[in-house]
C-alpha cells in the first residue's frame, strides 16, 4: 500500500515492496532472493570459467610442439623435470575439477536453475531462500580450498596432481603432503552445497508450482533441472563416501584401496564412477532444458513431442546410475560384466535420440529466426550428435579396449562437455541475458561470439579424433613427432577460441554500457513460458499473486 | 498494491548466517588439513580447527533458533511445513545414499576376499604366493570377530526399543500429553545414549586395530559413522526435549518434533543392516573373541 503524504510526496509504507532491494552488503552476502543468488552463482561460474579456461591455455601451449617447453619454467628457478611433469599433472587435475564443479554445474543448476525455476513454475521464490544462499557460499571456500591446495606440497611438487577422478593410489601413498587433502575437503564442501541445492530444487518444483500447472504441464527446463536434482541428491552422497574413503587411507592408516591390507583400489573406481556417470549427465540435463525452450522459441512451434522430451530426460537420469562401469572396461573385468555395460550405455542412445530427433521435428516446418541463442541452440544440437556418436563407438567394451585413455576419449567428453554443455550455457546465457539484466546485448558481436567460438572449438577439439586413433594417450605433456601436426593445429583452434571468449566479454561490457533496455518478451511469441509475463529485470520479488495456469 | 503478499509461501529477510556458515565451514576444513600437515602449516591446525567446529556449531544453532522464531511467529504455513517435510525426507535419501558407499565397500572386500594373512596386528597380502588358495576367505584369517549375538545383539535391542519410546512420545504429543512426550523423549535420548557408550565399549575392547586391515577399516568407518549419526539424532532428541519443557509443540503443529523422528528411525535402519550385513553375515565363520 502507498500513502501520499500532504506535501504530496508518495510514502512507501510498506517494508516487503516488490522492488524494494536492500543494501548492498545485505543484497549480496546475505542474499534470500532466488534472482540475487542466481546471478552470484553466474559471476562464480564466469570467474571460475575464466580461471579453468586459462589452465587450458596453458596446457595447449605447453602440447603445442613436442618437448617439454613451458612447465620446467612455470614451476620456476632450479624445478627438477619430475616437479615440472607434476604440474602438467596438478594443471589437468584442476582443469577438471574447475570445469566441472565451479564453472558448468554453477552456472547452469545454481545460475540458470535459481533464476528461472521459480519463474517459470509461477513461485515467488524457492522453498529454502536461506538455504539457498548457504548452498552458493559453500562454493567459494570449495574454491578457495582447490586453488590453495596448488601452492602446498601434493608429492612430487606442489598441488594436487591426480586427474579430477582421484583415483586411489596415485591419491593416497602417490601423493604426500596437504594438497590432495585440501583437494578432497573442497570435493566435501562443493558436494554438500549442491546436496542442499539439490534439495531445495525438488521440493521447490514438486511443491510450489502455480495453481493449474500439473507436472505434465511443467516447462522442460523445469523438469530437466528436476532430474537432474534427483541425480545430484543421490549420486554425490556416494562421492563423499569414496573421499573420504580416500583420506582416512591417506591420514589414518585404513586400507580401503591399499591391496596390501585386503583393500582393492577398483573399488575407487566403481564408487566414483557410481557418482561420476550420473555427474555427467548434471552437466548435460539442464542443456537439454534450455535448449528445448530456445529451439520452441525460434521455430514459433511448442516443442514436438511434450511428455516424450521429459520421459526421455527422465529414463536419461535413471539408466545413467547402471551404466558407470564402461569407464572402467580396462580394469580387467569379465566379459560378461563388459557385455552388460556395453549394452546398458547403448540403451540410452535412445532416450538422447528421441530428444535430437523432436528438437528438429519441432524445427520442422517452423517459422525460424536465427538470432544469437539459436545458433548456439543448433551448434549444440550438431556438436552434442558428434560427442553422442563417439560415445556409442566407446560405450563398446571391445574397442574401449583400444581407445581407453587416448585422446579419442578426450575428443569425445569434451564435445559432449565443452562443445554440448558450454553451447548450452552460452545458448542460455544469450537467451536470458536481457530478461536477468534487462538490457539487450550486441546482436552483431553475439552472432560473431558464435561463429568465432564454434570454429575455435572444432579445430582445437576435431583433431584430437585424430590424435586418439594415433594411440596418442591422454594427460601426458609430451609426445612423440608424429603427433606434433595435428596437436599443432588443436593450439591454434585454442587461440580462435579465446578470441571468440573476448567476443563474449566485450559483448557483455557493451551491453552494460549501451544496450537497449529490454521489454518484458523481447522474443515475441513463441517464448510462452511464465518468465515472459514479468518485466525485464523482474521485480525484487515476483508473483506476489500467484498465476493461474489454464 | 505493489508489495502485498498473496501467498502462504516463506519469503525470508536477509540473513548472514549462511555466508558465515560457509567461512566456518572453511576455517574447520582447513583447520583439519593444517593439523594433519603440522610440517608444512605449524602447529596451529589444533586450534584452526577447533574454532572452526566451534563456529560451524554455533551456525548450526543460531539457523535453527531463527527457524524456531520463525515458526512461533507463523511463519510456518501449511506448504512451508509441506517444505520442510520434504526438505527431511530428501535429507535422509541423501544419507542412505551416503551409508550405500560403505556397505559397498563391505560387501566389495567380503564377497571378493583377497589372500590375506593377519598376525601380530600386521596384515600380509599373500596374493600369487604359495598356498594363497587356502587363504581365500572372508573374514579375513588371524582375525577374531566380536560375537554378534552379545553386545551387538543387545545393542540392536536397545534401538529398537527406542523407537517404540519415541514413538510413544509422538503419541502423546498428537494427543496434547505433555507429560508422556517429555517421558517418552527421556527414555528414547536415554536409549540412545546407552547405545553410544555400548558402542565406545565394544570398540574398545575390540580384538582387531583400526588400520591396517580391510575389514577393521571398513568395519571402524561403517559402524563409526552410524554412531556419529546417532550422536547427532540424540542431540535433535535432546532439542526436541527442552523444546517439550518449554512447550513448543501443539498437537496439530510439531514438525521438529517429527523430522528428529524420522532421522532416529533412519539411524535405527542403517544399524539393522549394520547388525545383519557387519557383524551376523560378515562375521559367520570366524573364531569369536
Amino acid at each position: 500500500m502507498t500513502t501520499i503524504a500532504a506535501d504530496g510526496q508518495i510514502l512507501d509504507d510498506h517494508a516487503h515492496d516488490a522492488d524494494h532491494k536492500p543494501a548492498f552488503f545485505q543484497r549480496w552476502f546475505m542474499s534470500t532472493n532466488h534472482k540475487d543468488i542466481g546471478t552470484l552463482y553466474l559471476i562464480f561460474a564466469i570467474i571460475a570459467g575464466i580461471i579453468g579456461g586459462a589452465i587450458s591455455g596453458m596446457m595447449r601451449m605447453e602440447l603445442a610442439e613436442p618437448g617439454i617447453q613451458y612447465l620446467t619454467g612455470w614451476v620456476g628457478a632450479g624445478a627438477s623435470m619430475d616437479e615440472a611433469l607434476h604440474l602438467w599433472n596438478v594443471l589437468i587435475t584442476a582443469h577438471g575439477l574447475i570445469m566441472v564443479f565451479f564453472m558448468v554445474m554453477p552456472a547452469m543448476i545454481g545460475g540458470f536453475g535459481n533464476w528461472f525455476v521459480p519463474l517459470m513454475i509461477g513461485a515467488p521464490d524457492m522453498a529454502f531462500p536461506r538455504m539457498n544462499n548457504i548452498s552458493f557460499w559453500l562454493l567459494v571456500p570449495a574454491f578457495l580450498l582447490l586453488l590453495g591446495s596448488a601452492f602446498v606440497p601434493g608429492g612430487t611438487g606442489n598441488g594436487a596432481g591426480t586427474g579430477w577422478t582421484v583415483y586411489a593410489p596415485l591419491a593416497t601413498t602417490g601423493s604426500v603432503g596437504p594438497a590432495v587433502d585440501m583437494a578432497i575437503l573442497s570435493l566435501h564442501l562443493a558436494g554438500a552445497s549442491s546436496i542442499l541445492g539439490a534439495i531445495n530444487f525438488i521440493t521447490t518444483i514438486l511443491n510450489m508450482r502455480a495453481p493449474g500447472m500439473t507436472l505434465h504441464k511443467m516447462p522442460l527446463f523445469v523438469w530437466s533441472v528436476l532430474v537432474t536434482a534427483f541425480l545430484l541428491l543421490l549420486a554425490l552422497p556416494v562421492l563423499a563416501a569414496a573421499i573420504t574413503m580416500l583420506l582416512t587411507d591417506r591420514n589414518f592408516g585404513t586400507t580401503f584401496f591399499d591391496a596390501a591390507g585386503g583393500g582393492d583400489p577398483v573399488l575407487y573406481q566403481h564408487l566414483f564412477w557410481f557418482f561420476g556417470h550420473p555427474e555427467v549427465y548434471i552437466m548435460i540435463l539442464p542443456g537439454f532444458g534450455m535448449i528445448s525452450h530456445i529451439i520452441s522459441t525460434f521455430s514459433r512451434k511448442p516443442i514436438f513431442g511434450y511428455l516424450g522430451m521429459a520421459y526421455a530426460m527422465v529414463a536419461i537420469g535413471v539408466v545413467g546410475f547402471v551404466v558407470w562401469a564402461h569407464h572402467m572396461f580396462t580394469t580387467g573385468m569379465s566379459v560378461n560384466v563388459k557385455m552388460y555395460f556395453t549394452a546398458a550405455t547403448m540403451v540410452i542412445a535412445v532416450p538422447t535420440g528421441i530428444k535430437i530427433f523432436s528438437w528438429i521435428a519441432t524445427m520442422w516446418g517452423g517459422s525460424m529466426t536465427f538470432k544469437t541463442p539459436m545458433v548456439w541452440a543448433l551448434g549444440f544440437i550438431f556438436m552434442f550428435t558428434v560427442g553422442g556418436v563417439t560415445g556409442v563407438v566407446l560405450a563398446n567394451g571391445g574397442i574401449d579396449d583400444n581407445l581407453h585413455d587416448t585422446y579419442y576419449v578426450v575428443a569425445h567428453f569434451h564435445y559432449v562437455l565443452s562443445l554440448g554443455a558450454v553451447f548450452s550455457i552460452f545458448a542460455g546465457f544469450y537467451y536470458w541475458f536481457p530478461k536477468m539484466s534487462g538490457r539487450h546485448y550486441s546482436e552483431l558481436l553475439g552472432q560473431l561470439h558464435f561463429w568465432t567460438f564454434f570454429i575455435g572449438v572444432n579445430i582445437l577439439f576435431f583433431p584430437m579424433h585424430f590424435l586418439g586413433n594415433q594411440s596418442m594417450p591422454r594427460r601426458y605433456p609430451d609426445y612423440p613427432e608424429q603427433f606434433a601436426y595435428w596437436n599443432e593445429i588443436a593450439s591454434l583452434g585454442y587461440v580462435v577460441m579465446a578470441v571468440g571468449v573476448l567476443i563474449f566479454f566485450v559483448n557483455i561490457a557493451w551491453a552494460m554500457v549501451a544496450g537497449r533496455k529490454a521489454e518484458a518478451n523481447y522474443w515475441g511469441e513463441g517464448a510462452t513460458t511464465l518468465e515472459w509475463t514479468l518485466s525485464s529485470p523482474p521485480p525484487f520479488h515476483q508473483f506476489e499473486t500467484l498465476p493461474q495456469i489454464k | 498494491m505493489a508489495g502485498a503478499k498473496n501467498h502462504d509461501y516463506h519469503i525470508l529477510p536477509p540473513d548472514i548466517w549462511p555466508f558465515f556458515g560457509a567461512f566456518s565451514a572453511l576455517t574447520m576444513a582447513f583447520g583439519g588439513v593444517m593439523w594433519l600437515h603440522p610440517d608444512v602449516f605449524g602447529s596451529f591446525g589444533p586450534m584452526v580447527f577447533a574454532i572452526g567446529v566451534a563456529t560451524v556449531a554455533l551456525t548450526f544453532y543460531a539457523w535453527w533458533a531463527n527457524v524456531v522464531k520463525e515458526a512461533h511467529a507463523g511463519d510456518h504455513t501449511p506448504v512451508v511445513q509441506l517444505h520442510l517435510r520434504y526438505g527431511m525426507i530428501l535429507f535422509i535419501a541423501s544419507e542412505v545414499m551416503f551409508f550405500v558407499g560403505w556397505f559397498w565397500a563391505w560387501f566389495d572386500y567380503s564377497l571378493f576376499p583377497q589372500p590375506i594373512d593377519f598376525a601380530d596386528g600386521i596384515a600380509t597380502n599373500m596374493i600369487g604366493q604359495e598356498g594363497a588358495a587356502a587363504l581365500v576367505q572372508w573374514p579375513p584369517k588371524g582375525i577374531e570377530v566380536l560375537n554378534a549375538f552379545e553386545l551387538p545383539l543387545l545393542n540392536t535391542l536397545i534401538l529398537l526399543c527406542s523407537g517404540t519410546t519415541v514413538t510413544w512420545a509422538h503419541h502423546s504429543l498428537i494427543h496434547g500429553n505433555r507429560k508422556g512426550l517429555i517421558t517418552g523423549l527421556w527414555l528414547t535420548i536415554i536409549l540412545g545414549a546407552v547405545f553410544s557408550g555400548i558402542q565406545a565399549y565394544e570398540y574398545s575392547i575390540a580384538p582387531f586395530p583400526f588400520a591396517g586391515l580391510n575389514y577393521s577399516s571398513a568395519f571402524y568407518m561403517a559402524t563409526g559413522f552410524h554412531g556419529f549419526h546417532v550422536l547427532v539424532g540424540t542431540i535433535f532428541l535432546i532439542v526436541c526435549l527442552a523444546r517439550a519443557y518449554k512447550g513448543h509443540f501443539t498437537p496439530k503443529q510439531h514438525f521438529g518434533f517429527e523430522a528428529a523422528a524420522w532421522y532416529w528411525h533412519f539411524v535405527d535402519v542403517v544399524w539393522l543392516f549394520l547388525f545383519i550385513v557387519v557383524y551376523v553375515w560378515g562375521g559367520w565363520g570366524a573364531p569369536v573373541h
